[in-house]
């Protein structure tokens, strides 16, 4: 493989660098225009930022069981495309991923496709049914390496079960990433419940259920010194009960996802089943909470919740939908939108909320590092200053649920380098390996 | 008017009058030997009823048989939720056979408003009561009979206190009657337990209240609501009794009622649960007459939806038979 040099490019929004790449390594980092490009192949990053590729802590690739709507193969691509060199895979596939074998079979298709590393999520209890632990530490020692547990999708809702993972994966630095829902509270859940759900006639997801089991597991956490990540914290309630955790010192990490940064409950007014998600959008007051919190650092990072699924289960009517919506290829865009042109995030707490943050949440050796010599070569290159129309036959996704359907995003994703591999060139994904 | 009613909402006052007069002037035909105008010949009109609902549908069947239309009824039961064909093939295949208007009662809330945006069909849609959303006609007919009884048959509802008791948090008739009857200048108070009140009520155009007695003497009408038993198991209240006693509408109760005030139900009854038998049949209730309602507004809807031309344009004093 030949030297690529990435030449003039910003890192994190600072002075125009080279920077060398060799095998699967950053060699050199030198002033704009001064490293040899002797024999290298060049990518023109004139005017792009470089950041730390991309982890996500949260997608679902839906492989195996429902490659109708993503595989490994499609949903990593639509990663790389994103600007992701890091994914963790959520385990609610079919089989659910709660043995060693289906953790591993998952991460060997990763490697397979070579888009992106994917770090795949073990299930907390057996089959997700929140009974049984699942075999925890035959994950954590596969060779996919678990450290993150999640029944995504469902919440561990058994103080007592919460209570016996959350000791049990500090055995080998695991962390248990909660999915904050009351079940009794939001039984036949639809959207957010506020004046909209009850105008609407759909039944109502109380912002309480999240809050409740947050702060539950907070303290649980606290009592037996363990690690706690909450996914898709979706109100503004949940981040106070983080930021107070915090503040005592409890270990405890939070992720956004992008839609919850920009889209309103005020969607659901349309019937139309794409803007239908779990936590489901909230309200204008909810989505400020998050970026603030996402901006102080109360929240750690910004992760998709990337949920793909057949045309027909969002073509019908919206309590008959699935929840959920795609989000890798779009999540640059919306974090551009909603926290770097508001000016609340800069490019280092960018790199610091999609990179660095996640990387070590997952406990990801070798991703959300600095861009300097002797660095893993992971590297995204974004153009702040572009803008694109979502289309979602235009998207590397199988599916096509994407809440931004012909909306103008700002930001792009130019170039992704993995390992040393430009997985995406001009936008486009290629496949030189 | 808009193409479709979906809500309620969708009705300016305006175009509420237009129906409720135009109701008035269709219900002459029932008085008649020959029930029937040819106003909608050769017109297609869809029943499409994911939910049973025999009442709706028969009314809409009349309605639409009194106007000439040609009827179709879909019973599509199983939506999509339990695996039977999808909403959209339903629609695609309801298009195909050319429906003019398509009457839609659904489980699930906004089912009509998806049929109507989706571009599936052309023709227009009209929400027979969808999910725990709306059910417009109701309040339309809810309003008529209102008018009649309370206002002389004309104008608006201005200053009529209108009382609906029950469980509001999952009753369509109850939103689209808040909606409309405010539209209309009616003074509304919903009375209900707080667990069948939904978040957020206080910013509807209503009053709310918990206790029933201080309402009923300054009511002019009392709309119960039908509450289902299931609610009981759900916790939402304690015991048939006692909803009973605190929110159902005795002789008692009934007694304190002024004069001239009406008691209505949009049916089916629970009789003994919220509404006793001597009510339902005492000299107060509409009840029956609200049936009567329904076709002459649900008539004046498909007109004025099917027909294009209201009756400023085309008058329909005199002879009907040129509507």
């Amino acid at each position: 493989m030949p030297r690529i040099v990435v030449t003039g490019a910003s890192p994190l929004g600072g002075a125009a660098v080279d920077i060398v790449i060799d095998g699967d390594r950053i060699v050199e980092v030198v002033g704009g225009g001064k490293a040899d490009t002797g024999g290298a192949r060049t990518i023109d990053a004139d005017g792009l930022v470089a950041l730390p590729g991309f982890v996500d802590l949260h997608t679902h690739l839906r492989e195996p069981g429902r490659e109708d709507a993503e595989t490994v193969e499609s949903g990593t691509r639509a990663a790389a495309l994103g600007g992701f060199t890091c994914v963790h895979a959520m385990a609610n596939t079919e089989p659910v991923a709660d043995t060693a074998g289906v953790v591993e079979q998952v991460w060997r298709l990763g490697k397979e496709a070579e888009w992106c590393e994917v770090r795949p999520v073990g299930a907390v209890t057996v089959g997700l049914a929140g009974q049984h632990m699942a075999e925890l530490g035959a994950m954590a020692a596969s060779a996919a390496q678990v450290r993150l547990f999640s029944d995504d999708g469902k919440c561990v809702d058994d103080a007592v079960i919460m209570r016996r993972a959350l000791e049990y994966v500090k055995a080998f630095d695991g962390a248990i990433a909660q999915h904050a829902q009351e079940p009794r509270l939001t039984e036949g859940a639809q959207m957010n419940e506020g004046v909209l759900s009850g105008t609407l006639g759909l039944r109502g997801w109380p912002a309480v259920a999240e809050e409740a089991i947050i702060a539950r597991d907070v303290l649980l956490t606290q009592h037996v010194d363990s690690r706690l990540h909450v996914c898709h914290v979706s109100t503004a309630g949940s981040v106070e009960l983080i930021r107070w955790a915090k503040s005592k010192g409890i270990n405890v990490t939070a992720e956004v996802t992008p839609h919850h940064l920009l889209l309103t409950d005020e969607l659901a007014r349309s019937y139309d089943p794409h803007f239908k998600v779990n936590p489901p959008l909230r309200t204008q007051e909810d989505v400020l909470a998050l970026r603030e919190g996402l901006a102080d650092g109360t929240i750690d990072a910004v992760a998709t919740d990337h949920a793909p699924h057949p045309v027909e289960d969002k073509e019908c009517e919206w309590s008959a939908a699935a929840f959920g919506m795609l989000g890798l290829e779009t999540a640059f865009s919306v974090v551009v939108e909603s926290m770097v042109n508001t000016g609340l995030l800069d490019w280092v707490g960018v790199a610091d909320r999609m990179s660095r943050r996640p990387a070590q949440i997952g406990r990801v050796k070798g991703q959300g590092g600095s861009i300097a010599a002797g660095e893993p070569a992971h590297l995204t290159l974004v153009d702040p200053a572009a803008t694109w129309t979502v289309r979602p036959t235009e998207l590397a996704s199988l599916s096509r649920n994407t809440p931004y359907r012909e909306r103008v995003l700002p930001g792009r994703v130019v170039h992704t380098i993995y390992a040393g591999n430009p997985t995406v060139t001009d936008g486009t994904a290629e496949r030189t390996r | 008017m808009k193409r479709h009613l979906l809500s309620a909402a969708d009705l300016s006052r305006a175009d509420a009058l237009l129906v409720l007069d135009t109701a008035a002037q269709l219900a002459q035909v029932a008085d008649r030997p020959v029930k029937k105008l040819p106003t909608l010949r050769g017109r297609t009109v869809v029943n499409l009823f994911f939910e049973d609902s025999t009442r709706t549908r028969i009314s809409f069947e009349a309605a639409a048989k009194r106007l000439s239309a040609d009827v179709i009824n879909f019973s599509a039961k199983g939506s999509s939720v339990s695996k039977g064909e999808s909403l959209k093939d339903t629609a695609l295949t309801l298009e195909a056979m050319g429906a003019d208007a398509v009457v839609v009662r659904h489980g699930s809330s906004g089912a009509p408003h998806r049929l109507a945006s989706s571009g599936w069909i052309g023709g227009s849609v009209v929400n027979a009561g969808d999910g725990t959303h709306e059910h417009p006609t109701q309040a339309l007919l809810d309003a008529f009979t209102l008018r009649e009884n309370l206002a002389g048959g004309e104008g608006d509802l201005t200053g009529k206190k209108v009382t609906i008791v029950g469980d509001v948090l999952h009753s369509r008739v109850a939103r689209s009657n808040v909606l409309l009857l405010s539209t209309l200048g009616a003074d509304v108070t919903l009375v209900a337990p707080p667990t069948l009140l939904p978040i957020g009520v206080e910013t509807w155009p209503c009053n709310v209240s918990y206790d029933l007695d201080p309402v009923i003497p300054e009511s002019d009408a009392v709309m119960m609501l039908r509450v289902q038993l299931e609610r009981m198991t759900d916790s939402y209240f304690p015991t048939a009794r006692e909803y009973s006693r605190r929110y159902g509408l005795d002789n008692h109760r009934m007694s304190l009622l002024s004069e001239q005030s009406i008691v209505m139900h949009p049916g089916p009854m629970n009789r003994g649960m919220e509404i006793t038998a001597d009510v339902a049949d005492s000299k107060r209730s509409v009840i029956v007459e609200q049936v009567a309602n329904g076709v002459s507004v649900r008539m004046a809807v498909l007109y004025l939806l099917l027909g294009g031309n209201a009756p400023a344009e085309t008058p329909i004093d005199g002879p009907l038979e040129g509507i």
